[in-house]
Order: C-alpha cells, then structure tokens, then sequence
C-alpha cells in the first residue's frame, strides 16, 4: 500500500482481473476441479478413458491389418482387426450386383444429387433458382438414369440394385416425397373439416401404431392381394412406396407441433387480410410452422435414412445387407465385429452430417430473440 | 356423385358455382368427396383382394390358429412344443416381445436418466464422454447395434469350456449368460411375506411424515425408515429362520452348463442393443427437460433456503417431468415396435412367429400380418393410453 497512487474519485484504470480468475487455470479449477463431485467425475472419466480409449485403438487401428486375402491371413499378419475384406469387397459394398459396364450411370446419378442437394442446401449458391428447378427434375432424372429403358438405356432389374446404393435410393427418395406427403397429412389432421381430419388422425395413428417392418412385410407378402389380378410391379417400387408412408406419418405429427405452438392471432390476421384458405397456410402459417419444426424434421429424415436398414429382413441387399452376407462368407467367417463396425461408420457419417446440418439451419433461421 | 345430387336440388342458374363459392357448402362438398374417394378406394381393394384369393382358391379364415405349429421356440414362458398350436405359439412370441420391451425399457431409462444429468454436468471430460456416447449410438441404426451385439456375442465370446465367470457363479459365453436360480425352501415364505409388509409399512410412514411435516414442519428421516422396513426386516428374518435359500448354480456337464438359469445370447443382444440405443435418445430427452425447467425457479429455492438435492427433487424435477413424458412415451413405443427387428437375429417374438414362422408354414399373409398389426396397434394405444393418464396426473393445473 506504500506505493499507492490517490486517484480522483471515479478515475481508477480498469485493472486485470485476478489472476485466478481468468486464464487456463480458472478454467480447469471451473471445468475438471471445481468441486468434489467434479474431481470424482473427472477421475472416473480419465479412468474410463484409460479402461476403453487404448483396447479400441489398439484393436481397431495399430494392430489392424489391411492387406490380406483371407481371414485366416489376417490372423497371421496380427492380432488387431481385419480390415482387409472391405478391399475385397469394396464393389459391393458401393453398388450391390449392378452391372459392371453400366456403372457410370450410378456413378452419374450420385454427381447429379450433390449438384441437385446444393442449391437444396445453401442460399448463397450462384443461379440458385435454376438450381432449384434441377433439383426438383431430379427425382425422373435419377429414376431413368438408374432404371433405364428408355432413350435408349438399358434395363436394369431393380433386384440388382444393393449396397449403399441402394440405401441411398430408398433414403433420398423416402426424404423427398415424405415431407410434402406430411405436410398435406398435417394440414388434414389440423383442419376443421371433420371429415378430413378423422381420415388423416386415423392413417397417421395406424402407421405411427404398427413397426415399419410389419409394413415391409405387408408390402412383399400382402400388397399384390390388393391390386388388381395379372398386375405385379416391383419389389423395390412397393417398398419405396411403404417407406414413404412411414415416415409421412411421423413428418406429419412432427409438422402438427409446428402448427399447433403458432398462436392464433396469426390465423386470424391472416383471415382478416382476406386470404384465402391456402394463401393463408402457404404465406403465414407453413414458412413458420416449418421453421419451428426443422429439428424435428430432420430427426425424422434421420430416423427414416436408419430405417431403410430394415430392407433387410424382406430379402433386400442393401449396405447392411451386403454386410450380413459378408459375416457369413467362409473366407472372411467370423469377422462380424469389424464388419459392422465399418457399416456403422457409414451410417454415423451420414446421420451425424444430417443433424449437424439441422442445427446451422436453425442458427440461421432464427431470428428471433436468443436466450 | 354426391355433388351431381347436391346441384340436382338446387336449381338456380349457376347453382354449382354459387355452392362453390359458398364456404360453409363448400366445405361440405370436399368432406362428401373426400368420404366418397375413401370407400370407393377400399371397396376397389377389397373387391381386388377377394377376386385374387378366389382365382388361387383360399379362404379367408382364423382355424390355422388352432392347428399344431410344427416347430420349436428355444426361448419360451408357457410350456410349448411343437405340436402345440400356433396360437400358444403366438402367445409364446407374445410373451417374449413384451419381455424384451420391458427389460429394455428398465434399462434404457436408468441409464438414460443417468447420461441425461452427466451430460448436463459442468465437468467438461464426462460432458464430451457422455456426448460421444449419445452421438455415437443414435446415429447408427438400431438393426445394426442388434447384429453387431449377437456377432460380437456368438463370435467373440468363448465357448461355454472356457467361458468367462464371475464369482464360478455367473458364466459368460457364445451361449449365453448362465446364472444361479433360487430354489427356495418352505420356510422361505416368511421373508416374502416380511418384505411385502415392509413396503406396507413403509408406504404408511411415508403419509405419516407427510402429515407430520404438512402439521409441525418437520422433517421425518423417510428413506432410511422405508430402507430398513424393506431391506433391513426382511434380511433379519431371512437370518433368524436359518437361511432358507439354496442358489442352483450352473456347472459344466459335457459340453454345456447344467443348472441354473440361461439367458439366450439372442436375448441378451435384442434387450441390450434396443436399451442402450434407446438411452441415447432418453438422455436427450431428459437433458432438454431439465433445461426447459427456467433458471429463475433454481434461483428462487435457493431463495427460500433449499440445499442442492432438495431443490433438484422438489422444483426441477416435477417441472421437467413435464416435458419429459410425451417424447419419452414415444421413446417406449418405439422400443416396444423396434423389438421385432428380433427376426433379424432369431429371437421368437411375435413377429418372428405368427409374422414370421407360421406365415411361411400356413400361407395365410392376409390374416397373420392382421393379427400382428392388430397386436402391436392394441400395445401402442394401451401405452400411449397410460402415459396419457400419467400425464394429466403430474399436469400443471392451472386456474
């Protein structure tokens, strides 16, 4: 205190904060330290870490082996995962049983979907509304290009189609034609009409009441009952079509929150500027009953992208499918784990890509007041 | 059709149109078609359906039901083999679907309350690791999880020669799960009997301190009260009659456990997979009910005076349950529905029997899938039905 300045009153200089509390000490005593309870669970985690992290990396990538022929080779070369059969695979585990010589139409068909997901995906895309009449072409243009028979194209049976290939088609196509599917099912079941609205609550409930898998079922066993006798269309074309259902059912309860958390002044103004019922529902009540619902939204693409795993218990080859059959291939038996384990990254890329594409959504279209 | 006779009684010029432009008749209009469209929509598949199985000459009828099954379940409650009919095979797959929903409902929510609050925990290592845990599960479909658990089961557990044990008690192996079974003596009773009346009481002295505390304000020691009545009671009667239970533990004959109790590797894979995928999203759930609960309501208990623990049990928690039951009710019912992915592995659910076995073995398509639809609707609606009811229970009533 003996080298004290006087300073008028109100003239002080800010000073730094005490040294404890800024800088990387504070933050370890806030974060890992703090209290007891903190320290234990800091502990426990290092511990858990400890018990966990070394095992998985050991196995999974130090003493992995990558070049072998067989699982019995893979044994010798050490003691890690095999890796190896997702080389010998790799086709089929990309295109399923697609002919070899017409690949490049997949191969075309998936650079056109990430031109058509662009202007889908970000704003700021140059030529965005061109863009956009692309993207909705792009359904016809997917399914020609990767059926074939017309133009001159030749015909691929639907039953080749296997591997991520064929996830992807049943994703992106379940994704596009159930939001539009849901929100038609949401504005039936928020409506006045009675009539409407006991048909839509009576299909939403029936499908949100029954697994997605009774409903595959239905769709390779039961649907050609109800179809007019000498008609058979395709197994894939049935299932894209329950998919569909499915997750529309689940879009439309999610839309329905939107729907419901609007306050009613915006039905009523709306009303009061003359509109009608679907100028109403496309100008004010959709843009922000959609905005609300983005989460829920893209959750359910999530949940419908896992669902098309189920494809499986029908018969259908897809990612998962093509996995199984590998586990059970004599070359690489017993290879269950790092099979799966390879799948599984597939699937968390992709959904986690979704989800954390959902929320810079929300970030940008919030625009209202952030706690 | 409906609308031709709707203009036919109002013959005014333009009539259609006026009707049209009226919204009231309009609306009227668009629900008689909308009623119209429907049923002429089933009755064309119906009239399909019944023309396609008279051309293969089948009937449609529930007496396959009755006929024998003609095959195993390894798995079963109800005795059964396979001359029984396929309706005790139903029950037997039944029984089995709600067995796995109910033990993977208990699981999922223990551990997804739990990894709900360690995420919120402001430990910055078990934060992540909770994080990571959640990702990582609920980003990789649940049909995954189920086979990645029975391989790394059948294929990474040792056979039951060299199966891993706890306590030479418990035994792990590609088989399964052997455990000890009680094999209690007569006298046993008299400790169940003790540890019923032990929640009685304690239940008691629960509305007891209540009473206690809503009259004088004090506070009685309630959970170590109910602790000894349920837990200390029962034990010391277990002691003074002599301890009147015999473990049957599992033990090696030939080449597999003798004894004891075996739980199914398809089991364990089923119940574990659908638990923990389903935890991920229940800890996502409790996590934002605990913070839809505003900071201002913590604020104000610690106003009034209430320790940490006090606070989370009497303001927070009621207020998240709140928002927690609905998407949790959804979380149930889609363990519930997700259980007869167990077809994938083989283990006998519904699906898996009268979808699934018997479907193949009688032809009849129409009428399993109906029956198993039927089924799994009823479970939906009862537990909907029930979380509704347990909703409006803890609801805000407001005046």
């Amino acid at each position: 205190m003996s080298d004290a300045k006087s300073y008028e009153p109100g003239h002080h200089p800010s000073l730094p904060p005490p040294k404890n509390l800024v800088g990387w000490q504070r933050w370890v005593w806030d974060n890992l330290f703090g209290t007891v309870t903190n320290t234990i669970l800091t502990l426990l985690s290092i511990y858990l870490l400890y018990l966990i992290l070394p095992g998985i990396l050991d196995y999974f990538i130090f003493d992995a082996v990558v070049n072998a022929s067989s699982r019995a080779e893979c044994a010798e070369l050490g003691s890690g995962a095999c890796w190896a059969f997702i080389g010998d695979r790799f086709s089929v585990f990309i295109y399923g049983f697609y002919p070899d010589e017409l690949r490049w139409r997949p191969n075309l068909t998936f650079i056109l979907l990430i031109l058509a997901l662009i202007p889908v995906l970000y704003d700021n895309t140059p030529f965005r509304k061109y863009g956009l009449y692309f993207s909705l072409a792009f359904p016809i243009i997917a399914a020609i290009l990767m059926v074939g028979g017309v133009f001159g194209l030749e015909q691929v049976d639907t039953r080749l189609f296997g591997g991520v290939l064929l996830t992807i088609v049943i994703g992106v196509t379940g994704i596009t034609f159930s939001l539009p599917l849901g929100i038609i099912l949401a504005l039936g079941r928020y409506s006045n009409l009675p009539a409407i609205k006991v048909v839509c609550t009576v299909f939403i409930e029936f499908i949100r009441g029954v697994p997605l898998i009774t409903l595959l079922f239905v769709a390779s066993t039961m649907l050609s009952y109800f179809l007019p006798p000498g008609t058979n269309f395709d197994l894939l074309l049935r299932v894209l079509i329950m998919v569909t259902l499915f997750a529309s059912a689940y879009m439309a309860e999610v839309i329905r929150g939107g729907l419901q958390s609007l306050p009613k002044g915006q039905f009523e103004a709306a009303d009061a500027m003359g509109l009608k019922y679907w100028q109403t529902m496309r100008l004010i009540i959709l843009p922000q009953a959609l905005k609300i619902s983005i989460p829920g939204i893209v959750n359910t693409f999530i949940g419908l992208y896992k669902d098309t795993t189920l494809v499986i218990v029908i018969g259908m080859l897809d990612v998962l499918g093509v996995a199984k059959s590998a586990v059970s291939d004599p070359v690489w038996n017993g290879l269950s784990v790092e099979i799966y384990v390879f799948v599984a990254a597939f699937f968390f890329v992709c959904c986690f890509g979704m989800s954390r594409y959902s929320m810079y959504l929300e970030n940008k279209l919030h625009t209202g007041h952030k706690r | 059709m409906s609308v031709a006779s709707d203009t036919d009684s109002t013959p005014q010029r333009g009539g259609i149109m006026r009707l049209w432009y009226d919204s009231e008749a309009r609306q009227v209009i668009i629900q008689i078609f909308t009623i119209a469209v429907i049923f002429a929509l089933v009755g064309y598949l119906i009239h399909n359906a019944a023309a396609n199985l008279d051309a293969i000459g089948k009937t449609l009828g529930f007496d396959f039901l009755f006929q024998p099954a003609n095959y195993d379940i390894n798995q079963s409650f109800l005795e059964y083999d396979s001359r029984s009919t396929n309706l005790k095979a139903a029950a037997v797959g039944l029984i089995n679907t709600f067995l796995v929903a109910g033990l993977g409902i208990l699981i999922a929510t223990v551990v997804g309350f739990i990894m709900g609050v360690l995420r919120l925990s402001k430990n910055f290592l078990m934060n992540r690791l909770v994080y990571c845990y959640v990702e990582g599960l609920r980003n990789v479909p649940v049909l995954l999880w189920i086979l990645l658990m029975h391989g790394f089961i059948v294929t990474n557990l040792p056979s039951p020669k060299q199966a891993l044990s706890l306590n030479d008690s418990f035994f792990f192996s590609n088989r399964g799960i052997n455990m000890p079974s009680p094999d209690p003596h007569p006298l046993f009773w008299a400790t169940i009997i003790v540890f019923l009346l032990g929640i009685i009481g304690s239940l008691i002295f629960k509305n007891y301190a209540k009473k206690v505390q809503d009259e004088t304000g004090k506070i009685l020691p309630v959970l170590y009260v109910s602790l000894g009545l349920i837990i200390g009671l029962p034990l010391i009667v277990y002691f003074l009659t002599g301890m009147p239970l015999d473990w049957n533990t599992p033990a090696m004959q030939g080449f597999n456990f003798k004894g004891g109790y075996v739980v199914k590797p398809e089991l364990i894979a089923l119940t574990l997979a659908l638990a923990l995928y389903t935890s991920a999203f229940i800890a996502e759930t409790v996590r934002a009910g605990i913070l839809a609960v505003n900071y201002g309501q913590t604020e104000a208990a610690s106003a009034l005076g209430l320790r940490n623990n006090r606070t989370l049990q009497l303001v927070i928690i009621p207020q998240a349950m709140r928002v927690i039951v609905p998407p949790l009710t959804s979380q149930y019912l889609n363990l519930t529905k997700n259980s007869s992915l167990a077809i994938a592995i083989g283990y006998m659910d519904i699906t898996a029997t009268l979808g699934g076995i018997t479907l193949n073995q009688t032809g009849r398509e129409m009428e399993c899938m109906i029956l198993v639809m039927a089924i799994y609707l009823c479970i939906s609606l009862a537990v909907s039905g029930f979380m509704n009811w347990y909703n409006s229970s803890i609801k805000l009533i407001e005046r």
